[in-house]
């Protein structure tokens, strides 16, 4: 069991928990991500990690509440436990030597990207950040982002905080205004990781993606978190998260991460109805 | 005198139209009358063939005169001697490849059903014994084992009966490696397994879930702790695809993760959060014991149809037997001589079909069965909506990027002894199928238990 020791509200749906996990804090590193298990019988979901204290040893997560397990995650409490917690899983990000980087982040992804760029920008490199959101109101870490940067660049989808663009069209117009970057990460939803890597390509920037597949063990075993890059069958779990953003086939990994839609709507319902009927009671 | 009837005493089963659409275990066991008359068909031989059969030298032949006897706790005693998972072997071992396939009685007629023998009176054991494990005096000394599979079970069981303090690492949330994640609950009920793991906590055996060795931990850092000697037993590791087209496509699957979502993420309750994709009609690619288990789980998921679809001839099938036939009779449908080409599937990425090519057999190959060979011109399609591919593994690499000194060969399978699980690493053993590539279960415990004896000369010679 391992204990929930802090719980932030950053947005409606998003929630931020520093768990007591000193086993996985001792060795975690940007790009890493954990698999939990909120309770028994429950799901394992993958979640990255968003940072860690090897002193005190916690690792913090960042999850949307989007699923049966993510809500139910989000139902526990400072003091309460989560069943199981593994890693940390998956190849650290390799950021050794960059001088100038772009870090590119939508959403939840935001929050994924923030070690990798506090981590750059600690070690001394200069980095872009731009992340994006879809309205002002779910922008989640904007001091902590604006620490961990030479420039922070925050745009919405509908312009409700002040400029309203895609992240793709600021990288566009950083690159074309002449800044020469080492690499370009992009952590995100993959139709977003897919365009900037589409806008990277023609200037032949080295650009890393970190694929959020659907995974079960999270160690290797399943296969379930494959994808196809340059051609080749790869897994997520022991040969990612981060992959070369111009070798990945991100149409067919799209479809794959949709596949259980369906159930994954009706666990939705099954479990809110469960919490009415213990409101209920 | 023996009891010169030529056939084993048949197993109560399940009626299949009844279990091919629940999990509920298949074989329902011997009764004491009925396990009590198989056993006056031993002959007691004096040469005991049955024993060199088996990986970990059960003494078959006295454990059968108890229960002929009717002291069905004292054969458990006799079992347990040599065997760590008797309830396990008895239900998963290719009996018909190892004891019984050297019974004299199989010379003329059946062999006796050592199998099912084993298996009723682990079955009584539990049922009826009284817990008696003594905890063994300690020797002061630390070993560790990775894996919670069937192979570091085996071992963790052997070193704590000589006294070390062994603590287990595994990676997933629960004990038992393949037994709880791959073999289904109507072959091996998990809560046997769960038993013998809690035979193995009162034997004073510590498991660390949650630990991936290679990530959480390296094997150093392990030694660094005050492990003095570490078993590896990580198990085989990725599935292997078939390296055809659509493979990546929604709706295929590794046996491996459709055998995990049903068995450890337990899909096939209802109310369980983990998803699966049912399927109307699903083929399996592959002839082994995952292949037939992914088969009939299937089945039992709701499907209509079930394929086998096997490269090569029923002949070479690798499967168990009582597997084999127990799939036909729940309705699996087996395509033999039939190679995989291309999963067919729809512009959104779904699965639609598997199309294949007619094989035949030409001349044997370094295997020595014969090769089957594609017949030109003969591809058709099979309408499916999921497809597994249970065709095998490759190592985890964890482990081998983050042991210097930990030699591997050129598949990526640690290179160990195999008669004592010696690696190229000093006080490093290892066994299973992170040295052979996918194997069976009982093998992964015969190399448990020969390391728990090389690791307890090494570390005598060393102090």
């Amino acid at each position: 069991m391992y204990q929930i020791l802090k719980k932030r509200t950053l947005n409606a749906n998003t929630k931020l928990m520093v768990i007591d996990a000193p086993h996985v804090a001792r060795k975690a590193e940007p790009g890493q991500f954990i698999i939990l298990r909120v309770s028994e019988n429950g799901e394992r979901i993958p979640l990255t990690i968003a940072a860690y204290d090897r002193k005190k040893g916690t690792v913090t997560i960042i999850f949307q509440e989007v699923g049966a397990t993510t809500m139910a995650l989000g139902e526990l409490n400072e003091g309460e436990y989560v069943r199981d917690f593994v890693g940390p899983l998956g190849i650290a990000s390799e950021l050794d030597g960059l001088k100038k980087v772009a870090v590119v982040g939508g959403g939840l992804g935001c929050a994924i990207a923030y070690p990798q760029a506090k981590k750059l920008h600690d070690m001394g490199c200069e980095v872009d950040l731009i992340a994006g959101f879809r309205n002002k109101d779910i922008i989640i870490l904007e001091e902590e982002m604006r620490a961990a940067s030479t420039n922070l660049y925050i745009v919405t989808d509908d312009g409700s905080n002040g400029r309203k663009a895609l992240v793709t069209d600021v990288l566009k117009e950083l690159i074309e205004a002449g800044n020469q970057y080492d690499e370009v990460i992009a952590i995100g939803p993959m139709i977003m990781m897919k365009f900037v890597a589409e806008t990277t390509r023609p200037h032949g920037i080295k650009t890393v993606v970190s694929m959020n597949t659907i995974m079960v063990d999270g160690t290797g075993m399943c296969g379930c978190c494959r994808l196809t890059v340059g051609g080749e069958t790869k897994f997520a779990c022991v040969d990612g998260p981060d992959f070369d953003g111009h070798l990945v086939d991100f149409d067919s990994s799209m479809r794959r991460a949709a596949m259980y839609k369906a159930q994954e709507k009706a666990a939705v319902e099954r479990h809110q109805c469960n919490l009415m009927k213990q409101e209920v009671k | 005198m023996a009891n010169m009837i030529p056939t084993k005493m048949p197993m109560p089963t399940q009626d299949p139209d009844v279990r091919n659409k629940n999990f509920d275990e298949v074989a329902l066991g011997y009764t004491p009358e009925q396990a009590m008359e198989e056993a006056t068909r031993c002959l007691n031989c004096k040469h005991k063939p049955c024993i060199s059969g088996c990986p970990v030298q059960v003494q078959i032949p006295e454990f059968i005169q108890l229960v002929a006897e009717g002291k069905f706790l004292e054969a458990a005693d006799k079992i347990k001697e040599t065997s760590s998972l008797p309830a396990v072997c008895g239900r998963v071992c290719p009996q018909e490849t190892q004891c019984e396939m050297v019974c004299v009685r199989g010379i003329k007629g059946e062999s006796v059903a050592i199998g099912r023998l084993e298996r009723f009176v682990a079955d009584y054991a539990r049922e009826h014994g009284e817990e008696k494990t003594e905890k063994p005096v300690p020797n002061g000394h630390k070993c560790a084992v990775v894996g919670a599979g069937p192979a570091g079970l085996t071992c963790a069981g052997d070193l704590a009966r000589l006294g070390y303090d062994v603590t287990v690492f595994e990676a997933l949330h629960i004990a038992g490696g393949v037994l709880m994640y791959g073999i289904p609950e109507f072959r091996l009920p998990k809560e046997i397994v769960q038993k013998e793991i809690e035979t193995l906590e009162a034997l004073g055996v510590k498991f660390v879930l949650n630990f991936v060795v290679g990530r959480s931990e390296t094997i150093d850092e392990l030694f660094e702790d005050g492990y003095e000697a570490v078993f590896i037993a990580s198990g085989a590791g990725l599935p292997t695809f078939m390296g055809i087209p659509g493979e990546n496509a929604s709706g295929v699957y590794s046996a491996n993760e459709y055998l995990t979502r049903i068995n450890l993420m337990q899909a096939y309750h209802k109310d369980a959060d983990t998803p699966i994709f049912r399927a109307h009609k699903i083929a399996v690619v592959g002839g082994g014991n995952v292949a037939m288990d992914a088969a009939r789980s299937a089945k039992r998921m709701g499907a209509d149809e079930v394929y086998i679809i096997y490269r090569r001839s029923e002949k070479e099938l690798p499967a168990r037997l009582e597997e084999i036939d127990h799939a036909k009779e729940e309705g699996i449908i087996f395509k033999f001589l039939t190679a995989p080409l291309e999963v067919v599937t729809d512009e959104d990425f779904n699965v639609t079909g598997l199309k294949c090519q007619q094989m035949e057999l030409g001349e044997p190959d370094e295997s020595g069965r014969r090769r089957p060979v594609p017949v030109p011109g003969s591809d058709f399609v099979i309408d499916l909506d999921c497809v597994i591919a249970a065709i095998g593994t490759t190592p985890n690499p964890l482990i081998r990027q983050t042991t210097p000194g930990l030699e591997t060969n050129r598949k990526g399978c640690i290179v160990a002894d195999d008669e004592n699980g010696i690696t190229s690493k000093e006080g490093v053993f290892a066994g299973g199928d992170a040295v052979t590539g996918a194997a069976t279960v009982i093998l992964a415990m015969g190399a448990g238990k020969r390391a728990a004896v090389a690791m307890d000369n090494y570390l005598k010679n060393k102090h």
